[in-house]
């Protein structure tokens, strides 16, 4: 069976939990996102929808955790890439470094 | 906190949002508007806010609740599983009963039907003259005065008018009335309505232009044509400029073209306008009376000056007449008035000066009320017939609530599930309506189409349907839902207690639904009762002697000069040719009185007493072709040349006249003698309806505008016909030969009540189609119901012919019930409609008893399928069964 698709927005999301490892929820990833991308504009539901996604394909997990009194006591949910987010992670990035590799005159950019 | 994201919006958010997700989803939102609160301040932030709430309404997240929601939840009324599953149960009860099901679906579907027709002609006779641009400003000049209220006025009015009221009007313009005039274009040539107007009116009613423009009028060698004429006269050139000749005299050039007014408007057959100053020049009589204040021939309509209200310009006008009038009609208090468009239709029977109810305005409340009617009994039967059948559903609520419905779930599907019923019908009837139109504007003489681009008629059908579907599943959905399970499910194996308590529910039920069939039924009869007295009284006009003879009788108008120079070799011709057997003119054809005169004397004549006769015109001759009965005296004879003054009355002038021995009176008129000489028959010129007028005919060979043709009876009509239009082509060529058959001409004068007739027995039959609908499946219920008791009385012998007693006892006394409440309800409405007719027929007892027997007997014949159909069948069966 081949891969699940990873979307190029997913894909981002997807980055971002393995970079703010542990520290990974919707407001924080979109705000990682956003400064990252020169305020692109990151809706939060778009994040989210991104995130469950990527957790029915089996990329990241999640698990609820603590509340803070900015979100008027209600738990956040944190996620975690899993061992096949980061293989999947690993071979796209392969497959692009072969791909720039095979471009035949590099010095174009 | 200070800064709170606004709560609708977190409600909003609660709303859509899968409820597995929603703390954490609406704890991040506020994380958000934390920061950005303090980053861009609350103000921002709140819109922010706004818009990150906005875009969590995806379909992801919608789809992801339905998912949840069907999966988890015990209350879910919009699962779609849930909502299949009502449609099927829905269309499978439909399909169970198949027979019940029609007649509840057809029998609304016709009563929405006739429902819709009815509202769709009120909309039309309400809408009357509404396309006029200017409608609400345009008004028409009339003037009360001591014998009526009339709409024609004299010449020298509309001049003072804009002399002298000129700022109260944007436009004034006078106008002849339409009639018929012979138009022609090189071969072409036809009989057209048209009129004569002067130059402002086509801005007055703002006409909409094809060719031209609406200023064309001014020159007075032009001629105005409505698209349907150009079209006739010229195919699909431009008609602009061609030259057209009315009446064979006047040359016009056309110099615009108008779209064809619409049917419900007050120049619906307007096909011309030409130039007043063209008749005029024609005309020499218009001369005279330019200035002559007594001659009311013409009409003036105006559009108000934009400051100006009707009622304050018809108080300025009011006396305008009054300074040119002399002593004796001044002591008729004439009174000018505006009387605005809208009121045209409806609001223009007067009646010593004030306005009364119209004919046109009482048959749209008659109509309105039989339509309301139909629609109620229509209505009445769906609810019976709904409740009736909801009641065998009592179980699937049982076991529905076993396995875990709520009752709002219940109530959703009962009533989804009568709605649904509605708005198959309601298809049903849209589709019958489009059918039926056709027919209903032959019948009612209109051109009605469905108003499929009105809001309100789409709004006041739905709010109809939504109304009829909640009434008529009130029943199933409020009360059935209310049973407990335990009863309903055990009440099928414990005979006797089921038995009691669902009969006492039958008793009660059944209340409400007697109290509807005898409604049904007593609009019903009463419907039968006046179509009955509507065509007797058209029967019984119809039988009225008319005096002379109809039959061969043809009329010819004179309506060119030709037919005056030529009348003498036409006559000649045509006694040659065969086709006739004798010819005379007259001034008006024998089925009209077209003039009325007053100012005669006699002896004996009261001094006051104020006389008027229908005066008519003849020649020698007259008598014999129209065939007059005298009774005394003798006919017009060329022998006598004195005969130029003599005169032959009827027999109702003799009586109004109360002279002993009429014969040789001298009757003195105009300030000439006039000598008796015979007395005739009364024969029937105006309305059968109405009594005869006292008639004066005078022998003038002067005013003379009709010729009466007695057609030879040996020769085929037909050829009679041809052979009469050939000799009026030969002699009178400018014009088509155009005649009518006097017989005909007096059966149109029954045209409105037949009319009246005809609707009125298809809203009858409608309604006792549908009351037999009704009472059909209320017998079918209520047999249904008894299939026990009557297995059980025929085992202890009950007969076919009892038990048939048994079930038809009950419906007979609620239609004899209903007989007693028609017939008087009948009777009032119907002695005060033929009120109106001075010659009407007394309403006998005959007509109620043969009602009676039909009502009672069409009601037994609907019974008594289902009671036979119950009595035949097997009591091993009908025992044995649950």
């Amino acid at each position: 069976m081949g891969r699940s698709y990873l979307g190029e927005f997913e894909e981002l999301v997807l980055l971002t939990v393995a970079v703010l490892e542990g520290t990974a929820y919707g407001v924080t990833i979109a705000a990682e996102l956003k400064q990252r991308m020169n305020n692109r504009l990151i809706s939060l539901s778009g994040v989210h929808i991104a995130l469950y996604r990527l957790e029915e394909k089996g990329f990241v997990v999640s698990e609820l955790g603590g509340a803070t009194s900015e979100r008027g006591g209600r738990r956040k949910r944190f996620f975690r890439i899993t061992a096949l987010g980061k293989r999947t992670l690993a071979e796209m990035r392969q497959v692009r470094n072969e791909l720039w590799d095979a471009i035949p005159n590099p010095s174009f950019s | 906190m200070q800064n709170k994201p606004p709560a609708w919006l977190d409600s909003l958010v609660k709303g859509f949002l899968p409820s597995e997700l929603y703390e954490e989803l609406l704890g991040d939102l506020h994380e958000q508007f934390a920061f950005q609160s303090e980053e861009h301040g609350a103000q921002q932030a709140r819109w922010m806010y706004f818009f990150e709430v906005l875009r969590f309404c995806r379909p992801y997240f919608l789809k992801r609740r339905f998912r949840a929601d069907s999966k988890y939840s015990t209350s879910c009324t919009y699962s779609p599983a849930m909502i299949r599953n009502y449609f099927k149960i829905a269309f499978r009860n439909l399909l169970k009963h198949k027979g019940y099901s029609f007649i509840n679906i057809f029998g609304l579907a016709t009563g929405m039907a006739v429902a819709m027709l009815i509202g769709l002609w009120v909309w039309d006779e309400l809408s009357f003259n509404k396309n006029f641009k200017n409608y609400d400003r345009i008004g028409r000049i009339m003037v009360h005065n001591g014998q009526g209220t009339y709409m024609t006025n004299p010449i020298p009015l509309a001049a003072e008018l804009r002399a002298s009221y000129g700022s109260d009007f944007k436009y004034i313009a006078m106008t002849t009335s339409t009639q018929k005039y012979a138009i022609l274009s090189g071969d072409k040539k036809f009989f057209q309505s048209g009129s004569f107007m002067q130059p402002d009116a086509p801005e007055l009613f703002g006409l909409d232009m094809v060719y031209g423009t609406r200023a064309a009028l001014k020159d007075p060698h032009s001629v105005l044509l409505s698209e349907s004429l150009a079209k006739k006269l010229f195919g699909d050139e431009n008609p602009l400029d061609k030259t057209v000749k009315i009446k064979n005299r006047m040359e016009a050039k056309v110099a615009g073209v108008y779209k064809d007014l619409p049917k419900n408007s007050e120049f619906q057959d307007l096909t011309f306008i030409g130039p007043w100053d063209l008749l005029a020049s024609f005309m020499s009589f218009m001369k005279e009376q330019e200035n002559d204040w007594n001659d009311n021939s013409y009409k003036i309509y105006v559009q108000l000056a934009p400051q100006v209200d009707f009622r304050s310009v018809s108080a300025k006008i009011k006396d305008i007449k009054r300074k040119h009038l002399d002593a004796k009609r001044i002591a008729y208090n004439p009174e000018l008035f505006v009387h605005p468009m809208s009121q045209w239709r409806l609001y223009s029977k007067f009646t010593n000066r004030q306005p009364v109810m119209s004919e046109q305005l009482e048959l749209i409340w008659l109509y309105g009320i039989i339509g309301v009617f139909v629609l109620l009994l229509a209505c009445i039967n769906f609810m019976n017939l709904s409740t009736a059948r909801s009641e065998k559903r009592a179980k699937e609520v049982g076991i529905r609530k076993s396995v875990g419905s709520l009752r709002e779930q219940l109530i959703i599907q009962f009533f989804g599930e009568s709605l649904l019923v509605v708005f198959i019908a309601l298809v049903f009837s849209l589709v019958l309506v489009q059918l039926a139109l056709p027919f209903f504007n032959e019948l009612a003489d209109k051109e009605i189409a469905i108003l499929w681009s009105n809001p309100i008629f789409w709004l006041s059908i739905l709010g109809f349907s939504v109304f009829t579907g909640l009434l008529a599943g009130s029943y199933p959905a409020l009360y059935l839902s209310s049973f407990q399970p335990i009863k309903v499910l055990k009440g099928v194996n414990s005979v006797p207690s089921y038995l009691s308590s669902r009969w006492r529910m039958v008793r009660l039920v059944n209340i409400p639904r007697k109290i509807l069939v005898v409604t049904q039924f007593t609009v019903s009869i009463a419907l039968i009762i006046g179509t009955s007295i509507i065509y007797l009284q058209i029967q019984h006009a119809k039988n009225r002697n008319v005096g002379y003879d109809k039959e061969g009788l043809m009329a010819v108008y004179m309506i060119t000069p030709d037919l005056y120079q030529n009348y003498e070799v036409i006559k000649n011709e045509l006694l040659q040719s065969g086709a006739a057997t004798n010819l005379a003119i007259s001034s008006s054809p024998i089925t009209d009185v077209w003039e009325n005169q007053s100012g005669f004397e006699w002896k004996g004549k009261a001094p006051d007493f104020e006389d008027n006769f229908a005066t008519f015109r003849v020649t020698h001759d007259y008598s014999k072709i129209v065939g007059w009965r005298f009774r005394e005296g003798r006919d017009f004879s060329k022998k006598f040349s004195t005969d130029s003054s003599a005169i032959v009355i009827n027999e109702t002038a003799v009586k109004y006249m109360g002279l002993k021995n009429p014969i040789n009176e001298t009757v003195k008129w105009n300030g000439k003698n006039y000598e008796v000489i015979g007395v005739i028959k009364d024969i029937v010129m105006g309305s059968p309806f109405e009594p005869i007028l006292p008639t004066v005919f005078l022998l003038d060979y002067n005013n003379q505008y009709t010729i009466n043709i007695k057609l030879n009876q040996t020769m085929a009509t037909s050829t009679a016909v041809g052979k009469i239009a050939e000799v009026f082509q030969k002699y009178n060529p400018a014009v088509p030969f155009d005649y009518k058959f006097v017989d005909e001409e007096y059966a149109k004068k029954f045209a409105n009540e037949e009319r009246l007739g005809k609707i009125a027995s298809i809203f009858a039959i409608l309604a006792i189609f549908i009351s037999c609908l009704g009472l059909f499946g209320l017998a079918s219920f209520v047999t249904e119901q008894r299939t026990k008791e009557i297995g059980v009385r025929k085992v202890m012998g009950a007969t076919v012919a009892n038990l048939w007693s048994l079930l038809s006892k009950d419906f007979v006394i609620l239609v004899v019930f209903s007989l007693f409440i028609a017939s008087p309800m009948a009777y009032y409405f119907m002695s005060q409609w033929l009120q109106k007719y001075t010659y009407h027929i007394e309403i006998s007892w005959w007509v109620f008893v043969v009602t009676a027997i039909l009502a009672v007997s069409i009601a037994l014949l609907t019974v008594s399928y289902q009671a036979i159909k119950a009595a035949l069948m097997n009591p091993i069966k009908s025992l044995k069964s649950e």
